[in-house]
């Protein structure tokens, strides 16, 4: 009787043993970590490492598949310095007066922020050299900027139009948004059926949004011709003026993605007490100060995430100037990511990943810039 | 609380849903901005006794002979080009057993899936119904199969029925037959008739004609509705068919001397003749001042938008393939249209020199009465072709197919009707008038229309389009970039003559220009 129970005792504990080790923190890292990691290289890196090679390379069709020849940094050489320059960065001219004020200022605030940083004692060494390094590029795109648009015979390159894409629609879209939350957080009759209209253009695909723009735009033969017509714009068309066209791009993507501004500032708002507003109008503050000192503080943690997802989405604008415009007049829509859609198309696919990657590292830069401000007067604030 | 929610979310869904099918249904969709295919379907006649007219040779019990073969088919999706394939395919698997399964794209989408596809061996598609210039990508890889004994003895296509020019060069890549023809395609100008006719003018010989005629019209009430119109209506949108337009303008100036001269490069060394040269600029020019004469909006203007102007109209003059002659029946423009060959001029390049010389019989044997005409046989029209790798069974069933899309008695029908976006390519269908009539174009019509079209076609100083590796990056990229910058005034003539120039020397230094060279001089006919 005595010989069998030790073993299985011992049987017992081995198998408790197992178990617990696979309870253990190291098995389930095993088990549910590395799978996730797994998936994330395969979906996410291995493009972005494979998308690298494409920029290096050219593609040639050949008996029985595709040869990839290594051209070294041509496509980028091509985009920044050779044929393509025109079309990515632009046609430089020295800037007029405006142009070499607005440098001359912008190197001023750069120079007197660094110094700033450096008397503050805040930042290690990597973090001032960092800070030089987001100074020096704030200058380089400033100048390519002013000699590309402050300029007589200047043209703005696909990148210098994705800024103004970005940023245009991003004010047009922050300012709309609050404006329409701050209405629909009012105790107003029909402000459910509000909130639900101004939602709608969020619902529809850009490509939908694109098509409805191009028919309101046209002044010939579109929907709105009668208007255009009784306005006495007959002859007037949004598409031979650059700056026009992409007023019109701009519109259209500010009607698309203020709503997106408009429902997380409209959370925003509703979450704040409005006992302490009220307080503040009882004591005698006016609505412009119980807005600046109360609302716009406690929302502005939400408004800098929303502009930060905006920033990053609106960078890959692709949608409103391919359909609307085609990139034209000319190439004054054509965005960075339509010129790399172009390239595509005509399966030019190392310059196009060239592009893609160009646009992956000013996101990157404009997001952490954006980020490293922000988030310190954020936090002084809250 | 669910009821609130249901209601909700109908009130945000259901208007979405309506706007967005009513974007996706009323607007031209951006494929149909891009090739020859014609303008909404909504304002095409289609007339049911020519469709019902149709020789379907439907047989009474189903056919065996491609039992259980079932193809892919890749093809633009208009909605033109894929309808016919759609509406006839029943009729052939009734006939055969086989069945097509016709996979319709956007325009910009059909040379990328369908390369990428071959290329990386995947093989989905059997065939393509595409745009017959991407062949020189096609061919060289070995992606098409080889269709040219097919052809030869086939007694439902009956080759000898198709025009040579679609025949011997369109479908011919390096001395071998790849595609079946299933649409003739250039350019012609289309004229408002009833206005030259009342004021006693002659259609546009040259393009100074053009300009003078677009001139007078202009600003003019052409429709009676009260409103001021246009003497010119050329699309100009970037991405669309902008580039093609000053192919057909530049044509005349560039090529005299027959179809084997060419007029995208120097045949001996592979020298752009789109760049710096006194024709280029005068094309150039030429282009710029239609837009003068036309809609505000006509930078930013596809063919859907100038077919509609047209057709309701408002212009005196348009530039197209042969589409309009199909689309105005039925319209304002109905037996008020016009057509003739592209205009041409009375100078022509030295290319030695590169300046503008007279046309005389030696710079110009072909001229007529000193006009030196080069209808351009832009996209060259869409046609069928096989996937090399594709099993045989599903070779032969997509062949017989192809081939009974393009036979004379179902084609015959197809070319006459403005939905399929098909334009005449055989000689059937020039003498068969019938199918013209029944589609509602009056005999005058059809008579003019059809007239301008062998006109063109027998002329021998036609132009090919490029077709050469890389052909999309020249044309879609580079020339249809500089034309639209310089229609923008980002350029001038210098600068988009030296942008295209240097972009097409770029693209051929990096594919190798003997190679390009030899393919351009193939593509030509030439042997040297």
């Amino acid at each position: 009787m005595s010989g069998p129970a030790p073993r299985s005792v011992a049987m017992r504990r081995r198998a408790t043993d197992t178990l617990g080790a696979w309870r253990s923190d190291g098995a389930a890292r095993w088990v549910f970590i590395w799978p996730a990691v797994i998936l994330v290289l395969v979906v996410s890196i291995f493009p972005l490492v494979a998308s690298v090679a494409l920029s290096v390379s050219k593609l040639v069709f050949a008996p029985g598949g595709v040869n990839l020849s290594f051209v070294g940094f041509f496509n980028y050489q091509q985009l920044l310095f050779g044929l393509e320059k025109s079309h990515f960065l632009g046609v430089m001219k020295t800037p007029n007066p405006i142009g070499w004020t607005i440098l001359g200022v912008t190197v001023v605030l750069t120079g007197w922020a660094w110094t700033k940083a450096v008397r503050s004692g805040r930042y290690g060494p990597f973090g001032l050299v960092l800070w030089l390094f987001a100074g020096i590029l704030l200058v380089g795109f400033v100048w390519l900027a002013v000699q590309t648009l402050a300029s007589d015979g200047g043209r703005p390159g696909s990148l210098i139009v994705t800024v103004i894409f970005v940023f245009g629609g991003i004010a047009l879209q922050l300012g709309l948004g609050l404006g329409l939350a701050l209405l629909a957080v009012q105790q107003v009759p029909w402000r459910r059926f509000f909130r639900i209209l101004f939602l709608i253009p969020l619902t529809i695909t850009p490509v939908g949004v694109g098509y409805m723009f191009l028919m309101m735009t046209d002044t010939s033969k579109g929907p709105l011709e009668p208007i255009w017509v009784a306005l006495g714009l007959r002859n007037f068309t949004w598409v031979t003026d650059p700056w026009l066209a992409r007023l019109a791009v701009i519109i259209g993507d500010t009607w698309q993605w203020t709503p997106f501004v408009f429902i997380v500032l409209l959370a925003a708002l509703e979450a704040l007490d409005q006992e302490v507003n009220e307080a503040a109008l009882v004591d005698g503050a006016g609505r412009w100060q119980s807005f600046r000192h109360i609302t716009w503080p406690a929302i502005l943690p939400v408004t800098t995430t929303i502009v930060l997802i905006r920033i990053i989405e609106g960078f890959k604008i692709i949608d409103m100037p391919n359909i609307l415009l085609g990139g034209g007049p000319g190439t004054a829509t054509q965005s960075m990511t339509l010129q790399a859609y172009i390239d595509w198309n005509t399966l030019n696919l190392g310059r196009s990943a060239a592009v893609a990657y160009l646009l992956l590292i000013l996101v990157t830069i404009v997001a952490t810039v954006y980020v490293s401000l922000v988030r310190r007067r954020v936090t002084d604030l809250a | 609380m669910v009821s609130r929610f249901r209601s909700i979310a109908a009130a945000i869904v259901v208007p979405a849903l309506v706007l967005t099918a009513c974007n996706s249904s009323a607007s031209p969709s951006p494929s149909s901005a891009a090739p020859p295919p014609s303008a909404p379907a909504a304002s095409v006649a289609a007339p049911s006794q020519a469709a019902s007219a149709a020789p379907s040779a439907v047989a009474a019990s189903p056919g065996t002979k491609f039992k259980g073969v079932s193809v892919n088919l890749l093809t633009f999706n208009g909605p033109q080009v894929a309808e016919p394939l759609q509406r006839r395919e029943p009729d052939w698997e009734q006939l055969t057993g086989g069945h097509v399964n016709v996979v319709a794209v956007g325009f910009q989408t059909i040379y990328d899936k369908a390369l990428l596809d071959a290329s990386t061996k995947t093989n989905s598609f059997d065939g393509y119904v595409f745009d017959p210039q991407w062949m020189g990508d096609f061919v060289g890889p070995g992606y098409l199969l080889d269709l040219t004994d097919r052809e030869k003895n086939d007694p439902q296509l009956d080759q000898q029925d198709i025009v040579p020019f679609f025949r011997d060069y369109n479908s011919v890549y390096d001395g071998k037959t790849y595609t079946i023809p299933l649409d003739g395609d250039f350019h012609m100008v289309y004229y408002r008739s009833d206005l030259l006719q009342k004021d006693g003018l002659k259609p546009p010989a040259t393009w100074d004609d053009y300009l003078s005629i677009a001139q007078k019209y202009n600003g003019q009430d052409l429709n009676g509705d009260g409103q001021p119109d246009y003497g010119s209506c050329i699309a100009k949108k970037k991405g669309a068919q902008s580039y093609w337009w000053i192919i057909s303008i530049a044509a005349g100036l560039l090529q005299g001397k027959g179809t084997a001269d060419g007029v995208f490069f120097d045949t001996s060394n592979m020298t752009p003749l789109f760049g710096q040269n006194e024709a280029m600029t005068l094309a150039l020019q030429t282009y710029a001042k239609t837009a003068t004469f036309g809609p505000p909006d006509e930078l930013n203007m596809d063919v859907g938008g100038s077919r509609g102007l047209f057709t309701t109209g408002r212009c005196a003059l348009t530039m197209d393939w042969g589409d309009i002659g199909t689309l105005t029946p039925g319209t304002y423009a109905q037996d008020k249209t016009g057509a003739t060959i592209t205009p041409g001029w009375k100078q022509i390049l030295d290319r030695s020199s590169g300046k503008l010389v007279a046309c005389d019989a030696t710079t110009c044997p072909n001229a007529v009465d000193g006009v030196n005409y080069a209808p351009f046989g832009s996209f060259g029209g869409w046609s069928g072709a096989i996937n090399a790798a594709s099993p045989k069974a599903n070779q032969d069933a997509l062949y017989d197919f192809l081939s009974y899309m393009s036979s004379p008695p179902i084609s015959g029908i197809d070319v006459t009707l403005g939905k399929t976006g098909y334009n005449p390519y055989r000689t059937s269908q020039f003498t068969n008038q019938a199918p013209w009539l029944a589609a509602g174009l009056s005999q005058a019509a059809t008579d003019n229309y059809l007239g301008a079209i062998k006109t063109s076609l027998d002329n021998k100083n036609f132009v090919l389009d490029l077709r050469i590796p890389q052909t999309k990056q020249y044309e879609q990229d580079v020339l249809d970039t500089a034309v639209s910058q310089y229609l923008a005034k980002e350029l001038d003539e210098a600068g988009t003559e030296q942008a295209i120039a240097d972009g097409w020397n770029s693209i051929t230094d990096q594919a190798g220009k003997d190679k390009q060279l030899a393919a351009y001089v193939a593509s030509l006919g030439i042997k040297k």
